[in-house]
């Protein structure tokens, strides 16, 4: 996996709240067995038109948008199936990082991001991102001023930076472990064969239905 | 010693080893697998030269692509969804997992067939590229749905590598009114919540309301946890759970001695009085009315007797999310929620496709006709649901009002099958989802249990199952 420690790239912004895994990638595109080639079907019922070209009223079709490899979306991005499609879409698309709000509600603070998507997104080498509401809507509202807007990322100083005249930054708190595993590319199944001894070591004790 | 809920004791032992980096590697007793997830894992394999671990510890089926018509079901057409399944079916054969094919009496979904198969069982750690593998929870099981990579990682090592999430107790007290089921329960705490509200937690469903439910009335509230954002929901197994558990067709399931002492364990896994959770949420189970989704968001639900609502008036939505969702549903505020005509019911899925939902729905439409403008269509969770609801006769009363009586899959619930709806055709759905073009594009879903479906079958739109005879 290529290892994530800063990127630098044009923000595109898709302003919807809760946007679910069928969105990113409709069910027809699922029936691939191979990892390529899901970045044209990214967001395609919303994408393109029933002439089958993109609807210039979806949002990322806005040519200040094209190249864009940093997303800014609303809060619960990803939610719905564990489909990893949904990251492979993203990521072919040219998208390298997510960002999204976290949300207070009934004094519970809701995550930015679906929890089996921001996994998926970990083993993809896409840093998602959490950002307050009101840092979010700042980005949103800058994007709209600024069209084409660049913004760095910096995984390593856990800070965004929005390439206006006058730099604005925004820190970000990551899980150290995700921190570790996109700034070092981290292929998971190897390490964790590194542990094969512990494995069988458990298997051999482990009585699944029985008490140890 | 340390007090610990149903969810500590199960992690607990399954921890292979705690890693440098603090995440746990934690062992996984059963793995299912079905054709959409797993080809690139299985790819994955042969690319690195790594082989399956415990080829005995995954079962396999296909059920995302199948179609559910008798004449299409053995020859699917789609060349894409052919070669998928016929994928799924060279890996099993490869890698020596167990397949329950279309040619098995065992095929279905994914899981609908584990427990039925017994191979779902308290206190095992469970796992499935596939969100609704929550739903195994119900037997007091760590169930829940992962990404490809994962699924190649657990073949790989029959581990994954996770962070301890949190735990949420969800209490049901007090009692169901009558017509009114898990389904609904589920469906009001989403609408509580939020479909985010359940993220980075296991929920455990606690209280009389839910001891007092049957075992696939409790898969039907474990399903949709993850509509509330949690990975997974589990329930304490008790009675119920070892009564289904017995019950003589069930072929992975411990019997004889092996049962006895399985069950001692199994009395061992509910929470302790005193645990402790990091949330708790009660809810009065007799206030809940049966719920119908108004949106494109399994939180956008209400109470049947309830209208459309304005936007700018629904708690954890913005104006806009709901002025977009409305408009993509074709519906004005105000407008009673039983006036709302349908085309399609759609009576199956992961959710509610089990013998007991054939069974409440045949019950509620026996001798009559289904309203003559909607389509229905009724879709065994597999094919041993089947065969037992035609043992019973349940086909006929089906075929009798009209419905389209079909062979197991997912069917409309995600239409990557011939099972779709047309743009603008609005549906009564008893599935999981009703994201926008989930069951078609421009389709338009609305969540409900069985027994909403039924009665909205014979009506052609919603009507109050409570008041509804």
């Amino acid at each position: 996996m290529e290892p994530f420690t800063i990127h630098r790239g044009i923000i595109g912004t898709l302003d919807r709240a809760n946007v679910d895994t069928d969105q990113i990638i409709p069910k027809q595109f699922l029936k691939s067995i191979k990892r390529t080639g899901f970045g044209e079907s990214l967001f395609f019922d919303w994408r393109y038109g029933a002439d089958g070209k993109p609807d210039p009223a979806f949002e990322l079709n806005d040519p200040a948008f094209a190249g864009a490899s940093v997303l800014v979306t609303r809060n619960n991005f990803g939610c719905g199936s564990s489909r990893e499609h949904a990251v492979w879409a993203i990521a072919q698309y040219g998208f390298r990082a997510i960002i999204a709000p976290r949300v207070e509600r009934d004094q519970v603070r809701v995550p930015a991001f679906a929890d089996i998507f921001a996994n998926n997104c970990v083993k993809n080498g896409v840093l998602t991102v959490e950002l307050s509401e009101a840092e979010v809507e700042e980005i949103f509202q800058m994007v709209r001023r600024f069209k084409g807007l660049q913004a760095t990322v910096h995984l390593l100083e856990q800070r965004v930076t929005l390439h206006v005249d006058e730099e604005v930054s925004f820190h970000f708190d990551i899980d150290p472990v995700v921190k570790d595993h996109l700034a070092r590319g981290l292929d998971d199944i190897a390490l964790t064969l590194e542990s094969e001894e512990a494995i069988t070591q458990f298997e051999t004790s482990h009585n699944e239905q029985m008490p140890a | 010693m340390a007090t610990k809920t149903l969810f500590d004791k199960i992690w607990d032992r399954h921890v292979v080893k705690v890693m440098p980096d603090g995440t746990t590697l934690l062992y996984i007793d059963r793995h299912l697998v079905h054709e959409v997830t797993s080809p690139q894992a299985f790819e994955g394999l042969r690319l690195t030269k790594r082989g399956v671990r415990r080829p005995d510890l995954s079962f396999a089926t296909m059920d995302h692509n199948v179609p559910t018509t008798t004449e299409d079901r053995m020859v699917i057409r789609d060349p894409i969804s052919a070669a998928q399944v016929e994928a799924l079916k060279q890996n099993c054969k490869d890698f020596g997992i167990t397949l329950y094919g279309l040619d098995s009496v065992h095929q279905g979904i994914v899981h609908i067939i584990g427990p039925e198969m017994g191979i779902t069982l308290p206190g095992l750690t469970m796992v499935c590229g596939d969100s609704h593998t929550s739903t195994h929870g119900a037997f007091g099981t760590l169930a829940f749905g992962i990404g490809t990579s994962e699924v190649e990682h657990v073949l790989a090592t029959q581990t994954l590598r996770q962070q301890k999430p949190k735990t949420f107790k969800v209490d049901f007290t007090g009692q169901l009114k009558p017509g009114v089921t898990s389904k609904d329960m589920v469906l009001k705490l989403i609408g509580i919540i939020g479909t985010a509200g359940g993220t980075g937690y296991v929920i455990e469903y606690a209280g009389e309301a839910v001891r007092a439910l049957s075992m696939e009335a409790r898969m039907t509230i474990c399903n949709m946890s993850i509509e509330g954002g949690a990975r997974a929901g589990m329930i304490a197994p008790d009675a119920t759970t070892y009564e289904y558990i017995a019950a003589s067709d069930r072929p992975f399931a411990p019997k004889g001695e092996a049962f006895d002492r399985a069950v001692e364990f199994w009395k061992t896994l509910p929470s302790d009085p005193d645990a402790t959770f990091d949330r708790v949420l009660e809810i009065k189970a007799g206030d809940i009315a049966p719920q119908v989704t108004w949106g494109t968001s399994p939180g956008m639900v209400t109470d049947v007797t309830a209208r459309v609502p304005d936007p700018g008036s629904v708690p954890g939505y913005s104006r806009r999310d709901v002025e977009q969702a409305l408009a993509y549903m074709g519906l004005t505020p105000g407008t009673p929620m039983t006036d709302i005509p349908l085309d399609t019911i759609f009576i199956g899925s992961c959710t509610n496709a089990r013998i007991e939902d054939l069974r409440r729905v045949a019950k509620l439409v026996k001798g009559r006709r289904k309203a003559d403008h909607v389509r229905v269509i009724v879709v065994p969770g597999s094919q041993q649901v089947r065969k037992q609801a035609e043992a019973e006769g349940i086909d006929r009363i089906f075929n009798d009002m009209g419905a389209e009586w079909r062979h197991s899959g997912c069917s409309m619930c995600l239409g990557m099958n011939p099972d779709q709806l047309k743009p603008g055709e609005r549906c009564a759905s008893t599935s999981n989802r009703n994201f926008e073009g989930r069951q078609g594009k421009g389709g338009r879903t609305h969540l409900v249990s069985p027994e909403m479906a039924a009665a909205a079958a014979i009506e052609g739109r919603f009507v109050d199952i409570r008041h509804w005879s």
